[in-house]
């Protein structure tokens, strides 16, 4: 004896991201720490040394932050103007920034005072880093200078003029002493050897260049500016490998994750996209509340901390094994869990005389009415508003059951008003889905057939009928648009394609009958 | 041209077991039913099937017990005989000729001697009517008698064997056909008639399905075709009788029965609910819902401990009386269709067919059972006629037998078609089919054709299925799209051609080729790149069937069409090898050789044709398989190669050639040698009756069995050696409150199996002194378990000892005389004191 066959729920296909090894990896982080600071964050960097500390430029000031601090560990305050791009020197001893009145200032991580002011640009310096060699100091301005400072001796040993708009962006090599690369306003990146009086290279960006960011093997280069990001191969004298097109605004700020392979940018359309390096495919996906202006990535990806214009600066922190670990068995249990697992994991002992009881079948409500046959009860059992809204496949399996069964006619008959208006209110929800279209049409073809006589004595119902003949109408005008753009589609595909000959080498040599008869062993299968 | 001397056609396995009523013995212990041209004894307990009690030339139509020996049964034949056997061993003891074809019959105990047969009216054998007639059988001893005494009971009765029901007390005997009931008194040999009318103003449909009578009690129980159930009482009267109506069935009651003592009265139809009506009080009822199929008989034993329905899909279901299920008896469920096609497992190598709605059976060919059913539709079965419900309609496995593609579909009238495409798994730990993918609406319209890639060493299987939207679709095992779940199927490539319907579609044996039949064209893909590489036609007919060669055959491509030709296409030349004209209505392929097997339809006869591509002869050719059409055949793999040497059977070797019939049956060729081999191992497995078989015993009677091989291989030595038994059993058969204290007999035991040192003439191997008490102690370990047995074969044993003393050594000899002097003692010394 067979037990009862539960109703199959179909699964549809889910709608939306799919799930991969890079949204888990993603999305494993906490909840973000949000602090609001003075203005427009405009840079985040990371200390290269342990603990990874990080510096968060925001109007006047400099905040360093621990690594699970929420207050600033220490200060920076000393600016006239706003203040730019602070950032570390490689040993974390050392912070650099740049500031609207076009002084350069150097800051001991310790201390609070300046230790050195630089000056001589003109205009605000946005763009300010070290070298590798840890003695000298890349400088980049509004005036569209870019120069090169001696720490020891604080002063000025180089300055390069060949930008002719701002500069916003740099970045020095972290293996070469010599080499740094700017990129400006005027839509050029260009590459700077120490060495030379001249820059050594240049790539059109074709757009203002907001961010560049070099791979750790130096050997590409990655800018953003306008909606675009673009990599380039320096080795082979900045050709242009990929062009990016994935923001609808401009892209503000890039980020490599901390094993090179894949790459974080940010927009001023508030989301932060990731790429994978190798295909250069987005792969995961961050919304963020405001125009993201900054965005830093802490070593081993333990924290993504962004900094929008709306002034907040967002910390995500990465999620602990555990952690997560108890999200994923939370989600498996059920509430009721407990109860089923009582005595469950008794083990007999050797002389136990097992009476096995056979395992209770649960079965769903609508399933029992159905065993049962109540066909108009499990109906409205599908119906019922949480199943309704929130799994209509629910609902759509049963009636479509019922379909199979053959009575979903007596199920939908002899409803009052209130029971109607509630079938009708699902239908127009749920009518144009494609998914549901095909068992849903016949359900309100026969919903029609039934009630037509009784049509005009509640207004309810009337309401939702009129509704119901708008959205077919709607629909139905919307396929034929659809059916007009697969035409013109169609057309266009056959025109563009070219047209391709069937090799058909049997036309050449005759395989019909008249070889079959002249063959010489006359075929003959013929019984005895 | 070819000789076919020793290829037969034959029945083999899966023959119907629900045609007739089955029988429970009195002891409960078998159950007997009509299957085919045999009656079978099935073990009600293991299910195992005992005997088949063959003798029968055509479709027995009926089992009964003997009422007056519980031991025998009686069974009828359309063949015109009524014979008599003794189940338990099998044998059949005499063969009564009626002559005329019967098709049910029936026995009474208080009618001694007589039976009654339902077979048509002896008078004019044109009209379809059929009569009751009591046959008497004659006394005479001999094996094959004639019946002479015929007497007609009731003319004008139903042919269906539950419309006529004896009461117990045997008084009357009632039959019904469509809308009247007739009551016949043998007493009074009168008999009355009650009609009802066809329809009333309800709707209700009147007419009569089965007759059950009360055992005790004056009352008739008759089903109806709306589902009512009606009992009749008083009907001794020709005004005054008066009836009751149960209705709980919603359509025709199929079968009726009354336990026997006449407390429940048990129904069943098409809903597959057997339904148990307490008598006097019928609005109490129990149910057993959900039992697979419709009922179309009901059972129940003479002491009305099992019940046991027969089932429309094959099966007999044996239940206990608390209306639960003990044991399933599954056949060869054959459906009106078998819509896709036979199949053979790769793995277990069983047939593969339609089975129960919304099923695929496994149904093992060597051993005839069913090893299981696979739910390929995953639905509650609504058991209702006129729904239209989702069918299985193509299946196919992949060459290692790891993946299993199932097609069902559902069409209802004036609405789309629902189709849905399963991919199932093999999954080692559950030895079963695991469901991995669902593809719904794979095609637009039906699928026509759908096959998987044979190649043996492809890394990844694909699947093509052609269908009559004019596209093939080729599937693919894919990469999972989602981390958590594992690969799943997709489809890989949508061709078309022309527009045209493609109807067959097959892949070459390694798998680079796809061949896909457009009508009158047949066109030549590969797979790897999906290039159209060729196409081949043939202008008259459209291609009915396609098929690539196997082996050393492989470059052919052999194609049939509708206006009967077989053609052969070389793929290397691409031009046509050869054709002829022939009828072919189905060709296949053995995967295991060369041949190909081809049956044409001929006025009204089908032929059968086995080939090699390679050269359009046949190599063996058969003239009239069966009539009617074959529409299914398969070649199923051997277990062990044949070693044939008659060049006409070699084809039959290697694989089986199975075939369905139009009328569902399921055909074999065998040849001399198989026969042979077949008798020798049933000889075999002869199963010793007088234990209930159970699975322990089939253990323990092995062990046993095994023993006892030993046991005969040591024989020569044990007759030399029998002396201790007889002090032993006499040692043991006596009472213990009369025998001496055990320290006393202890001693005497022992001694009795020493043999005296002092005996230096004869070297007394110790092994064999062993040997000799391990043989008493088993002797007497069987004597425990058979008593009655042993009990036998010692007193006899006493007595052959004596006679067969000459043929003993003198050693042996002396011991014997020993022993019986020790006896005496024994037994002296039980007389003194």
């Amino acid at each position: 004896m067979a037990s009862f066959k539960p109703t199959k729920i179909q699964v549809y296909p889910k709608l939306g991201e799919k799930i991969t090894q890079d949204t888990l990896y993603w999305k494993n982080y906490k909840a973000p720490v949000l602090i609001k600071e003075f203005g427009a964050v405009t840079n985040i960097d990371f200390s290269p040394v342990a603990p990874h500390h990080y510096a968060v430029t925001a109007f006047t000031r400099i905040h360093i932050y621990g690594p699970f601090s929420q207050e600033p560990v220490k200060t920076f305050t000393r600016f006239k103007d706003t203040a730019y791009c602070g950032r570390f020197r490689s040993d974390g001893q050392l912070l650099v920034a740049g500031c609207e009145d076009s002084a350069v200032r150097l800051f001991d991580v310790g201390g609070k005072v300046a230790l050195r002011m630089f000056k001589g640009h003109t205009k605000a310096v946005h763009v300010t880093d070290f070298t590798s060699d840890r003695y000298q100091i890349v400088t980049g301005s509004d005036d569209s200078t870019c120069r090169l400072w001696d720490i020891p001796n604080s002063v000025e040993l180089t300055s390069y003029q060949e930008h002719t708009d701002y500069i916003r962006c740099g970045t020095t090599s972290k293996l070469n002493r010599d080499l740094f690369i700017t990129g400006s306003y005027d839509h050029t990146l260009k590459l700077f050897d120490a060495r030379v009086d001249k820059s050594v290279m240049t790539m059109d960006h074709g757009q203002p260049v907001e961010s560049v960011l070099l791979y750790p093997s130096e050997g590409l280069l990655v800018s953003a500016g306008g909606r675009y990001v673009k990599v380039w191969d320096l080795l082979k004298g900045g050709q242009p490998l990929v062009s990016l097109k994935n923001h609808h605004k401009t892209v503000t700020c890039l980020c490599l994750s901390s094993n090179g392979e894949r790459l974080l940018s940010a927009s001023l359309d508030r989301h932060v996209k990731v790429y994978n390096t190798t295909n250069y495919k987005v792969v995961h996906n961050f919304d963020y509340a405001a125009s993201i202006l900054s965005l830093g990535l802490a070593p081993d990806d333990e924290s993504i901390v962004v900094g929008m214009a709306n002034g907040v600066l967002s910390i995500k922190h990465r999620k602990s094994p555990e952690e997560s670990k108890e999200i994923s068995g939370q989600q498996k249990r059920r509430p009721t869990y407990r109860v089923f697992v009582k005595g469950k994991n008794y083990v007999p002992k050797q002389d136990d005389y097992l009476v096995s009881k056979p395992v209770k079948q649960h079965l769903a409500k609508y399933d029992k009415q159905l065993k049962k046959f109540n066909v108009s009860k499990a109906l409205d059992t599908a119906l019922e508003s949480w199943t309704r809204f929130r799994k209509p496949e629910i609902t759509v399996a049963v009636i479509k059951e019922l379909d199979r069964r053959g009575t979903l006619k007596n199920a939908l008959a002899g409803r009052d008003e209130q029971t109607l208006s509630q079938l009708l209110n699902f239908l127009t929800g749920n009518l144009v889905d494609p998914r549901f279209a095909p068992v849903l049409v016949t359900a309100t073809e026969m919903i029609l057939d039934i009630y037509r006589p009784v049509i005009g004595q509640s207004p309810v119902v009337d309401r939702q009928l009129l509704r119901l003949q708008e959205l077919l109408e709607r629909e139905i005008d919307y396929q034929q648009d659809l059916l007009e753009v697969l035409g013109m589609l169609d057309t266009m595909f056959t025109s563009s394609l070219p047209r391709k000959e069937v090799p058909c080498p049997g036309i050449g040599r005759p395989n019909g009958l008249a070889q079959g008869d002249s063959t010489g062993s006359a075929p003959q299968l013929q019984a005895t | 041209m070819v000789e076919h001397g020793d290829i037969r056609v034959v029945h083999r396995g899966g023959s119907k077991i629900n045609f007739r009523v089955p029988v429970i013995t009195n002891d409960s212990r078998f159950l007997l039913c009509a299957s085919g041209e045999c009656v079978k004894v099935f073990s009600t307990s293991t299910e195992e099937c005992i005997h088949d009690l063959q003798g029968h030339t055509d479709l027995v139509t009926g089992v009964v017990l003997n009422p007056s020996n519980h031991l025998q049964v009686y069974s009828c034949s359309e063949d015109g005989t009524i014979r008599l056997w003794d189940f338990t061993d099998g044998i059949l003891i005499k063969t009564l000729v009626i002559g005329y074809p019967i098709y049910s019959f029936y026995a009474s105990a208080n009618h001694g001697g007589v039976l009654f047969i339902v077979s048509p009216m002896i008078n004019d054998r044109r009209s379809e009517a059929c009569q009751l007639a009591a046959v008497h059988l004659p006394p005479s001893g001999d094996q094959l008698v004639e019946a002479r005494e015929i007497s007609s009971v009731l003319s004008d009765v139903s042919s269906n064997p539950a419309a006529v029901a004896f009461s117990r007390g045997g008084e009357y005997i009632a039959s019904a056909k469509d809308l009247q009931l007739e009551v016949y008194f043998f007493k009074k040999e009168k008999s009355y008639r009650f009609s009802l009318k066809e329809h009333n103003n309800k709707g209700a449909r009147n007419k009569f399905t089965c007759v059950s009578c009360h055992p005790t009690d004056d009352c008739i129980a008759t089903g109806h075709e709306d589902g009512k159930i009606r009992l009749w009482r008083n009907f001794n009267h020709k005004r005054e009788y008066t009836y009751s109506t149960l209705h709980w069935h919603h359509s025709a009651v199929s079968s009726l029965c009354f336990t026997p003592e006449g407390t429940n009265l048990l129904s069943g139809g098409v809903e597959s609910v057997l339904v148990q009506w307490r008598y006097e009080q019928e609005s109490q009822q129990d149910f057993l819902p959900r039992l697979g199929a419709a009922i179309t008989h009901i059972a129940v034993s003479p002491d009305g401990a099992l019940f046991c329905t027969s089932h429309a899909d094959n099966k007999i279901t044996i239940i206990q009386s608390c209306v639960k299920v003990s044991a399933v008896l599954q056949g060869l469920v054959k459906g009106e269709s078998v819509r896709t096609d036979l199949m053979v497992d790769p793995r277990s190598k069983a047939l593969v067919l339609n089975g129960k709605p919304g099923h695929l059976q496994f149904y093992s060919l060597q051993r005839d059972k069913q090893l299981y059913n696979l739910d390929i539709v995953q639905q509650e079965y609504i058991h209702q006629s006129g729904l239209e419900q989702f069918e299985v309609v193509k299946a196919a496995f992949d060459a290692r037998g790891n993946w299993l593609a199932t097609v069902e579909e559902r069409k209802q009238k004036d609405l789309e078609l629902e189709l849905n495409l399963k991919l199932w798994a093999y999954d080692e730990q559950t030895q079963s089919f695991v469901l991995n993918t669902t593809v719904s609406a794979p095609h637009e319209a039906r699928i026509t054709a759908m096959c998987f890639c044979h190649a043996a060493d492809s890394q990844t299987t694909m699947l093509a299925s052609a269908s009559k939207d004019g596209h093939f679709k080729a599937w693919q095992l894919g990469e999972p799209a989602h981390t958590e779940e594992g690969p799943s199927w997709s489809c890989d490539f949508v061709g078309a051609y022309h527009g045209l319907v493609p109807e067959c579609c097959c892949f070459s044996a390694d798998g680079s080729l796809l061949a896909i039949s457009f009508q009158e064209v047949v066109t030549v893909w590969s797979p790897a790149s999906w290039e159209l590489l060729t196409t081949l036609s043939q202008p008259p007919g459209a291609i009915r069937d396609l098929c690539f060669g196997q082996l050393s055959c492989s470059k052919y491509l052999l194609g049939t069409t509708a206006k009967n030709l077989l053609c052969c296409w070389n793929l290397l030349t691409c031009s046509l090898e050869w054709s002829t004209a022939m009828d072919v209505g189905l060709l296949l392929a053995d995967p295991l050789s060369e041949n190909m097997a081809a049956f044409c339809c001929q006025a009204g006869c089908t032929d059968l044709f086995v080939f090699k591509p390679s050269e359009p002869r046949p190599l063996f050719s058969h003239k009239a398989v069966c009539s009617g059409k074959v529409t299914h055949a398969v070649f199923a793999p051997r277990e062990e190669m044949l070693e044939s040497c008659g060049e006409s059977s070699q084809w039959l070797n290697r694989s089986q050639l199975y075939f369905l019939t139009q009328y569902m049956d399921l055909l074999t060729f065998s040849t001399k040698a198989e026969e042979d081999r077949l008798m020798a191992s049933s000889k075999q497995l002869v199963i010793d009756d007088s234990v209930a078989v159970t699975p322990f015993y089939l253990l323990l009677g092995k062990h046993r069995q095994e023993k006892q091989e030993t046991l005969t291989s040591l024989c020569p030595e044990r007759t030399q050696l029998p002396q201790g038994s007889v002090a032993i059993k006499e040692l043991l058969h006596t009472p213990a409150h009369v025998l001496p204290s055990t320290s006393y007999l202890c001693s005497m035991f022992v001694r009795s199996l020493l043999i005296s040192i002092k005996d230096t003439r004869e070297e007394d191997d110790p092994n064999e002194e062993e040997m000799e008490s391990e043989k008493e102690e088993e002797g007497d370990s069987e004597g425990e378990m058979e008593p009655s047995a042993s009990g036998q074969r010692s007193s006899s044993s006493g007595q052959t000892q004596e006679s067969g003393a000459p043929a003993l050594t003198k050693a042996q000899g002396r011991e014997l005389r020993r022993v019986k002097k020790l006896d005496h003692s024994w037994l002296s010394s039980l007389l003194d004191s």
